[in-house]
């Protein structure tokens, strides 16, 4: 199951979603009667593909813009330059009411399990209003199906009438996975759907997520700033730098192989539970620079230790290092 | 729905939940001041709607002889400078001020809470205007603005509560709009537009229930303030026309002339006012605890 997919970045195949060139810049208001002057690049120029039944880990650190993509993609936000593909359909311009039949085959998985459910609706009802407002099945088959797919989660049946505040946060993440299955969905976007886990019920929490995909070929797309999750649960991974993809490879490859340097820095503060291991160690110094102004160049050379004059004028483009791993570095 | 909350604790304590009697003797003895809220608002709207039959006497049914008539014997509370029962007033009074606090409330809430949603929602060009608008309104204060409405609309029951209901409308908008901007924002009213839900549905299944704490209180609080700007506007004959008997008028009216030789005349109205609008909040409070299901068990 957590061995890497056979198919690698950039082959013929069809993917199931297919992501080019996907920009979401937001304005920002300097003053109460002056024009949006700046802009915050959240997500500027990113392509990536996923597969049937295959996980892509997008990692990075806080506000790189990982989020801001999954919400992009599932045109909760709209794009401000790219497509977005679904099945070969081009959903990048849809209106609402065409994105409706295609947000049964896209859900959402929240990081925060407290504010993502409705403390006002029984747990039972939370999952059971997708499938009222989809018009699937009269009264007696949806509560039926609420009732499989909480037991497909690993929750009781009777916990249906609870209301949110009874679960513990690891209950209530399964509610949340459940809401997410109950369309039957092809591609579920989790958006740190772990990270606000206790470590024993991320471990819980992942494995569930894998079995429901081995059982329902789903494809995630996962987003983590922890790699260890990452590692476990992802076939290949995009890392972000604010709001580019600076390494896109099979896992193996980008752990035993990590070409770009800021791979390499968060590869190095993965904790290694041995202290008897000794390893090299790159810190990087500073903060994410601000994405209204990001660095000239290469965004990466702020923070850099190989950082060259040329680093600091071009902007190096994504470009393929070896079969399947495309790296976005000067140095390569 | 409700009753699994408590089942556990009610086989504790040996009971059975089994009939909706038996569920509002639960809630009662669990919020003991909100029962006492709820049976005084339950008297009053008792004695108002039968009024005719529980008032002793007519209550605009003048008698020269029974002027300032003290408390007791035939007057229970006394009776006012032209011999009308005092008791049968405030009886007759109940039907008045309560329907016209609550029609008050009910409208000038509904219209609050109808541009509050729709300002937090579509934001833009319709909020800055409704805002400003707002401003406008409650830069004068509820009375002057109920005034000049009724003023304009000329006395009568229908006229009084849009006078009263009206002011009302920025304060219940303010709080619903604020509680809309943030609550628009949760994860969970996201999670209901990634599943393909209507901006309605959102609207009404996500964001209205989540609002009802902060505007349970506020009805509450403002059912008092409705029945007080009755009173005044009563007094200054904007109000509901003599010779229909209002609390609010019967307070006002003798306070001026009579507090000193027939205090009963104040005491009685004003101790209704009290106890309506005490009971009003008290209910307010416990009803907004029993509607949050976090706050059951």
């Amino acid at each position: 199951m957590t061995e890497p997919a056979q198919t690698s970045v950039g082959t013929g195949e069809a993917p199931l979603l297919d992501i080019v060139n996907l920009k979401k810049h937001f304005p920002v208001k300097k003053g109460f009667l002056s024009r949006g002057v700046s802009k915050v690049y959240a997500v500027d120029g990113i392509s990536f593909h996923i597969n049937q039944g295959e996980t892509l880990g997008l990692v990075g650190e806080s506000g790189c813009g990982k989020s801001t993509v999954g919400r992009t993609v599932l045109r909760l936000l709209d794009p401000t330059e790219g497509s977005i593909k679904l099945n070969g359909r081009d959903i990048t311009h849809l209106n609402k009411a065409d994105m409706r039949p295609v947000r049964r085959e896209m859900q959402i998985i929240f990081q925060d399990p407290y504010s993502s459910l409705n403390p006002r609706m029984s747990a039972g009802d939370i999952v059971e209003e997708l499938l009222i407002v989809h018009g699937i099945g009269t009264a007696p088959e949806r509560k039926q199906r609420v009732a499989e797919l909480f037991e497909r989660v690993g929750l009781r049946k009777a916990q249906m009438n609870s209301f949110p505040h009874e679960f513990s946060g690891g209950q209530r993440q399964r509610i949340g996975i459940a809401r997410a299955l109950a369309l039957n969905p092809q591609v579920i976007i989790g958006d740190e759907p772990v990270s606000a886990l206790d470590v024993s019920i991320q471990a819980q929490v992942i494995n569930l997520l894998m079995d429901l995909q081995a059982e329902l070929n789903l494809s995630y797309l996962f987003i983590a700033h922890d790699l260890a999750v990452v590692e476990h649960i992802s076939h290949r991974i995009a890392v972000m730098y604010l709001g580019k993809i600076v390494e896109y490879t099979d896992k193996k490859t980008l752990f035993t192989n990590p070409q770009h340097p800021y791979t390499e820095a968060l590869l190095s503060a993965v904790p290694i539970p041995d202290p008897t291991i000794k390893r090299k160690k790159t810190i990087l110094q500073g903060d994410v620079p601000s994405p209204i102004q990001p660095p000239s160049g290469c965004h990466f050379h702020t923070r850099c230790p190989y950082a060259e004059a040329q680093c600091k004028i071009d902007v190096p483009v994504l470009k393929a290092y070896g079969p399947g791993h495309m790296v976005s570095c000067h140095l390569r | 729905m409700v009753d699994i909350d408590h089942h556990a604790e009610l086989a504790k304590a040996g009971a059975h939940v089994t009939t909706r009697w038996d569920r509002v003797l639960f809630y009662a003895s669990r919020y003991p001041l909100g029962a006492i809220g709820a049976v005084i608002m339950i008297v009053f709207v008792f004695s108002a709607v039968f009024a005719d039959v529980l008032a002793p006497k007519d209550p605009v049914q003048t008698l020269a002889s029974a002027s300032l008539h003290a408390p007791g014997g035939d007057f229970l509370m006394g009776a006012d400078m032209m011999g009308r029962d005092m008791l049968s007033r405030i009886i007759h009074g109940a039907r008045i001020s309560l329907t016209v606090g609550v029609a008050s409330i009910l409208l000038g809430g509904s219209i609050g809470v109808i541009i509050g949603l729709m300002s937090g929602y579509l934001l833009g060009w319709f909020d800055l205007l409704m805002q400003r608008l707002i401003d406008i309104m409650q830069a004068l204060p509820l009375l002057v603005l109920a005034l000049v409405m009724a003023a304009s609309l000329g006395p009568s029951l229908e006229n009084t509560v849009i006078a009263i209901s009206i002011p009302l409308v920025p304060n219940v908008a303010r709080v619903v709009r604020s509680s809309t901007l943030s609550l628009r924002e949760m994860p969970f009213v996201e999670a209901a537009r990634a599943a393909g839900m209507s901006e309605l549905r959102v609207a009404l299944r996500h964001v209205l229930p989540n609002i009802l704490a902060p505007l349970i209180v506020l009805f509450t609080a403002q059912l008092g303030a409705a029945i007080l700007v009755e009173a005044s506007l009563s007094f200054l004959g904007l109000g509901v026309p003599e010779p229909h008997p209002s609390w609010g008028r019967m307070l006002s009216e003798s306070a001026a002339e009579y507090v000193r030789v027939a205090p009963w005349l104040v005491i009685f109205p004003g101790l209704a006012i009290s106890l309506a609008v005490f009971g009003t909040n008290l209910f307010g409070d416990a009803l907004r605890d029993v509607l949050d299901p976090r706050q059951r068990n």
